[in-house]
């Protein structure tokens, strides 16, 4: 056991030589863990926000059908379920009715969609948290909208949605499919879109591809292809981050180049008089290593716990709108807390790679100075 | 090009490791060159110490590239879902030409690294560095491999686009087909899993015998490589199938997956550490005859053997379990 008492014998050392420099290494440590904290919050951030938008789509349907009139997303005619409902391998396609109104009093978008099941009768509705927050209202309030030919239309509101179910619920009203269509003067034969459900997964692509033969005006959305393109908005917008902050990278390891290879009399002094007393080069590079050991566990996990915090208590306020999006509606919600050994694997060589490699020259450069040649100045 | 954090970490690490590596290579060239231990010149005074530069360098950079074998596979792992029908990181390196041999090349260098770590350690324990122009020699060897993983790594990923059409690993890694894969795949699986559990004994009895006379290191450098080779094979076609207890899934990467408990990690680590140690044995074996390294050598080939049984036993023990205390039934 040599072996790790020497190591615990220079650790003890490195330690006690850190503590003497307190001023010069808090510096470092601190601008080390803001680094760490910055990238290790867009990390956490951005990974959470994926797998809540995973979780949201997980109840998805398979295919969503929409036809498209001149390039631009248009009302379907009714008539279209049936054709989908015949191929192979649709377990069910459900006809949807939905769509956007903005309300002029409060400012703000709300997503109006009639349920499968709505439960209340004409005239009623139930809205999301995030209306609720925005027009002021409670249950059994009246609601004032304005219909498409410019008359106000009320609603009693018969139910407000959990705060669970924020995040896809929030800038939600549901009303049924009679109050729907007169409110916006919907033709009888004619839906948003169908939601397609098929039964086995790897069915999918091939019904897609049916479907856009025998109706060739419409545009099936793949759930899958929905997941990519959020997987792929969120890495981009991580990535940009991580770009921008790349010149606060690059600013940090020039300040670790410069306080590695700074170093004062002193500490010249310091190794030059322990090579004299016996400590070889190697010596003097482990407890380098050690040192440059402790100030980045030290920083790593600092920078890693207040990301942690800052991200899943904090709900990321530094950069919310960067990395979200914006939405007069936004949904408050508290991600659910969710780290792993891959992320921290990434902030590793994000963080602790390039100071090490910064500070391997300056290092090796204390290490190997002729005790003789430092006792002397 | 995918501008995902892991990607940058991965060729951002990489540029920095290549880069020490051409630095301590540059230095490498100057010490084969000039390196002359009887002189006192300030010239030779100036080698000596930037040995150290290299060792530390070489350590940092060969660590950091363990890690970076991982890291790459679960980045691709977590990239499958940006492409249409890849299910694992199989099918995200068969997006284009540059990922498998991404694969194969960081393998390789792990391993190139372990040996020149082991060579650098054994050297380091004389007074007289005698294998300091071999070792050397060796670095401007791995240079090449290093520089090629690390360019090849960018060209992978700036050359992938979401949204390409690629094999799943169901059907890359299905018996049916053709190809290399393919080829090894359709092997019969009584044969080879013969010959895993004999090589794995041969290994061990080997192991024993060096760790116990100081003996056979050349057969048993020989047989750990060779059982390295099988050992992938044997993973790929039948140790799989008892971990996934599907029989039709041979894929390498899912079982370090958090459904297989990362299991995967384990047998990795075990395997090609284990080679590392079993052929760094067979290489330390020529400097025995050197008079400094005389008594250094057999006590760290014994080590290395220990160590290699010690590993490849983990390896071998756990396939077995999984084997044995299955409800899957291969036949």
């Amino acid at each position: 056991m040599a072996w790790t008492d020497k190591q615990r014998n220079v650790i003890d050392f490195t330690l006690s030589s850190l503590l003497r420099r307190k001023g010069k290494n808090a510096a470092l440590v601190l601008v080390y863990t803001a680094v760490g904290f910055v990238l290790a919050s867009v990390m956490l951030f951005t990974h959470a926000l994926k797998r809540e938008a995973g979780i949201v789509l997980r109840d998805a349907p398979e295919i969503v059908l929409q036809r498209m009139v001149a390039g631009r997303h248009d009302l379907m005619p009714s008539s279209y379920a049936g054709v989908v409902e015949k191929i192979t391998g649709v377990s069910s396609v459900k006809p949807r009715l939905w769509g956007y109104y903005y309300d002029q009093l409060f400012r703000a978008n709300y997503t109006l969609l009639v349920p499968d099941e709505f439960r209340y009768g004409e005239g009623d509705i139930i809205i999301g948290a995030g209306v609720a927050r925005a027009g002021v209202t409670s249950e059994d309030n009246i609601m004032p909208f304005f219909g498409s030919d410019g008359k106000l239309v009320s609603f009693r509101v018969k139910e407000i949605l959990p705060a669970e179910s924020e995040l896809v619920s929030s800038d939600m009203v549901m009303m049924g499919e009679a109050d729907f269509r007169a409110f916006f003067n919907l033709p009888k034969d004619r839906v948003t879109d169908l939601a397609v459900s098929v039964a086995n997964p790897l069915e999918v692509l091939t019904i897609a591809t049916k479907i856009r033969q025998q109706l060739p005006d419409t545009r099936p959305v793949i759930r899958e292809e929905i997941v990519r393109t959020y997987d792929a908005i969120f890495d981009w917008r991580s990535g940009i981050m991580l770009v921008i902050l790349s010149g606060a990278l690059l600013a940090f390891v020039i300040f670790a180049w410069d306080k590695a290879s700074g170093l004062s009399a002193e500490e010249k002094r310091e190794i030059g008089i322990l090579k004299a007393t016996g400590w070889e080069t190697s010596d003097v590079l482990l407890m380098k290593f050690w040192e440059g050991m402790v100030i980045s566990f030290t920083s790593f996990t600092a920078g890693l716990i207040l990301a942690y915090v800052h991200v899943f208590f904090g709900s990321a306020s530094l950069f919310e709108p960067v990395m979200k999006g914006w939405a007069v509606l936004y949904p408050e919600f508290r991600i659910v807390p969710f780290i792993d050994f891959y992320q921290i694997a990434t902030l590793f060589f994000l963080t602790v790679v390039p100071y090490t490699t910064a500070t391997v020259i300056p290092s090796w450069r204390a290490a190997t100075v002729d005790p003789d040649a430092v006792m002397r100045t | 090009m995918i501008l995902h954090p892991a990607i940058l970490a991965l060729v951002a690490g990489s540029a920095v490791t290549g880069f020490m590596i051409i630095v301590a290579s540059w230095f490498g060239l100057q010490i084969i060159r000039k390196w002359d231990l009887s002189s006192g010149s300030e010239q030779q005074l100036g080698l000596e110490k930037k040995t150290y530069l290299i060792s530390t360098v070489m350590a940092y950079a060969f660590g950091f590239q363990i890690i970076s074998l991982f890291l790459f596979i679960h980045t691709a792992d977590s990239l499958c879902s940006m492409f249409t029908g890849a299910m694992c990181a199989a099918g995200t390196l068969a997006v284009n030409s540059y990922g498998y041999p991404v694969f194969i090349l960081k393998i390789a260098n792990f391993l190139f690294a372990g040996l020149w770590l082991t060579l650098n350690f054994t050297d380091n324990r004389a007074e007289d560095y005698p294998l300091i122009r071999k070792k050397y020699f060796l670095l401007l060897l791995i240079m090449p491999f290093v520089l090629a993983e690390t360019v090849l790594q960018a060209v992978y990923f700036f050359s992938l686009h979401a949204d390409v059409i690629t094999s799943c690993c169901g059907s890359l890694f299905s018996s049916e087909g053709k190809g290399t894969v393919q080829t090894f795949l359709s092997l019969p699986v009584g044969p080879v899993r013969a010959l895993f559990f004999a090589l794995a004994a041969c290994v061990t009895a080997s192991g024993i015998y060096l760790y116990g006379t100081g003996k056979g290191a050349y057969l048993f450098s020989a047989l750990s490589l060779l059982s390295f080779f099988v050992s992938a094979l044997a993973l790929m076609l039948f140790i799989s199938l008892y971990i996934y207890e599907i029989p039709t899934h041979h894929c390498p990467f899912c079982i370090l997956k958090r459904e297989y408990h990362y299991i995967g990690y384990l047998m990795y680590a075990a395997l090609l550490c284990g080679a590392v140690a079993g052929i760094g044995t067979g290489m330390l074996q020529p400097f025995r005859t050197i008079g400094s390294l005389a008594c250094v050598v057999p006590s760290i080939q014994k080590r290395l053997a220990l160590a290699a049984v010690i590993l490849y036993l983990i390896f071998t023990l756990f396939s077995a379990y999984k084997m044995v205390f299955t409800t899957f039934v291969l036949e």
